[in-house]
């Protein structure tokens, strides 16, 4: 079930177009949450080249990038903002620009479909439950 | 557990602890300001070990082959053996050839350097009064365009530097300066490429080397330059601005006053939301931002959302601060 999960993740990465999707969607995506009003304080770090690595991170592993981040290390990552109210609504929120930057670069929807399957799956552990 | 040797003494130093901080806890009266890499305080050398790489980030050449690095930043992974930094070896001699009053509360302190800098406009240097007192200040003067440097010094309410720069410096004053330090400079080769340069108070010193350095280059994308002050008589250095904007065409200079009075010609407010409100869209700009930190972080987010690029903001925020814990007797 791994192996073939890992396959699938493998091949997503080449067919969204590798590093070079990752670099087209991360400005999109980082400028979409600064300015969402509902999620800007969990974005308010005055360290912007640190958070769009983050972003950009972020984004690899949902595209089925080689780098995978463990259940535990998302659950440590968001710890602090759970603890500082984060819950299902943000978590909503950045999901939908996912989606959003998606569209704007034409992702076709089978593809973006797994995205946000991945994407999904990182719930639980984000918001540490 | 890793292990650092310095002077005479070893010291231990706690997984993930930087350098700085190990010494610090132990004791050691090591010099230190921003705690973050930009203002060059802490540089040490490392006569055995390996330094991590990070440490060096934005230290020129000569100085990383010479094992120095920023005691703030290394984070090492075994022992090093530590020394001080060779005074020779960062600071030259420099003598105050003129101090020019611009406005009631800035000079410009214009500096002979005993063996010729090698900096470009927007750089900063690290000022040393004979005992010990040491401040950053940007450089405003342009290689190409004059011998001696140039720095903007405004007034400071309990500022033992600017105080002294503005009221009891003299001609013939000597001082030691460290530098030329910084990446917020002009770079030739995209002569096309609209520059957008915003700067509150004395941002402005290298703003306007950034821009005459830029043109004297014969840079001929749009140089925009918005100046902030709370007060109309802030805004120094109108004349030459004025006169800059007239022998250039692709040059323009806005005076923006943020306080309850701007003066004939300037614009009502603070010169970041004047220079968005003017160009909202800001793709394949190079943006410049100098001065008062809090204006600068939030122009930056600004620039980007605007859609300019990380890579393609400087912001050198002046942040006022002490660039030793006591001056040196």
């Amino acid at each position: 079930m791994h192996a073939k999960e890992n396959h699938v993740s493998e091949s997503l990465f080449q067919r969204i177009g590798g590093e070079a999707a990752v670099n087209a969607a991360v400005d999109i995506f980082y400028r979409r949450v600064l300015t969402d009003a509902r999620i800007s304080s969990y974005f308010s770090d005055i360290d912007m080249d640190a958070q769009r690595a983050k972003q950009k991170a972020f984004l690899s592993m949902v595209f089925g990038g080689p780098k995978s981040y463990s259940g535990k290390d998302m659950r440590q990552a968001h710890k602090r903002l759970v603890d500082k109210g984060l819950n299902d609504s943000h978590f909503d929120a950045v999901a939908g620009h996912l989606q959003a930057t998606l569209d704007e670069l034409k992702v076709p929807n089978a593809l973006s479909a797994e995205v946000m399957a991945i994407a999904g799956s990182t719930r639980n552990d984000v918001l540490n439950r | 557990m890793p292990r650092l040797r310095y002077g005479s003494s070893d010291y231990d130093r706690l997984t993930g602890e930087s350098v700085l901080d190990a010494l610090l806890r132990q004791g050691v009266d090591l010099a230190y300001s921003c705690r973050k890499g930009s203002c060059l305080t802490c540089l040490l050398r490392c006569a055995k070990g390996q330094i991590p790489p990070a440490a060096q980030d934005g230290l020129r050449l000569s100085l990383r082959a010479q094992g120095y690095f920023l005691a703030c930043l290394a984070v090492p992974e075994g022992e090093l053996e530590l020394a001080d930094a060779a005074d020779a070896d960062l600071f030259g001699r420099a003598r105050v050839v003129e101090i020019e009053r611009l406005a009631p509360a800035i000079v410009a302190v214009r500096l002979e350097s005993a063996t010729p800098l090698y900096y470009h406009p927007g750089q900063f240097i690290n000022l040393r009064r004979g005992d010990g007192l040491m401040r950053s200040y940007s450089l405003a003067s342009v290689p190409r365009l004059e011998g001696r440097l140039e720095i903007h010094v405004k007034r400071l309410g309990g500022g033992a530097m600017s105080n002294w720069l503005n009221d009891e410096a003299r001609v013939g004053d000597t001082v030691d300066i460290q530098g030329a330090n910084g990446s917020g400079f002009y770079l030739p080769g995209l002569p096309d490429q609209p520059m957008l340069l915003i700067g509150n108070g004395t941002g402005l010193a290298p703003l306007y080397g950034i821009a005459r350095d830029a043109l004297a280059d014969g840079h001929r994308g749009e140089i925009r330059l918005y100046h902030g002050s709370r007060t109309t008589d802030g805004l120094y250095l109108r004349e030459a601005l004025r006169g800059l904007a007239a022998r250039f065409d692709n040059f323009s200079y806005s005076r923006c006053v943020s306080g309850p009075e701007p003066g004939p010609g300037d614009r009502a407010g603070r010169a970041e939301a004047v220079a968005f409100g003017e160009l909202p869209h800001l793709s394949g700009w190079r943006v410049f931002l100098c001065g008062y930190p809090p204006m600068v972080e939030a122009a930056r987010r600004l620039a980007y959302l605007a859609g300019a690029t990380l890579a393609d903001i400087h912001a050198d925020a002046f942040e006022l601060r002490d660039l030793r814990k006591t001056p040196r007797g």
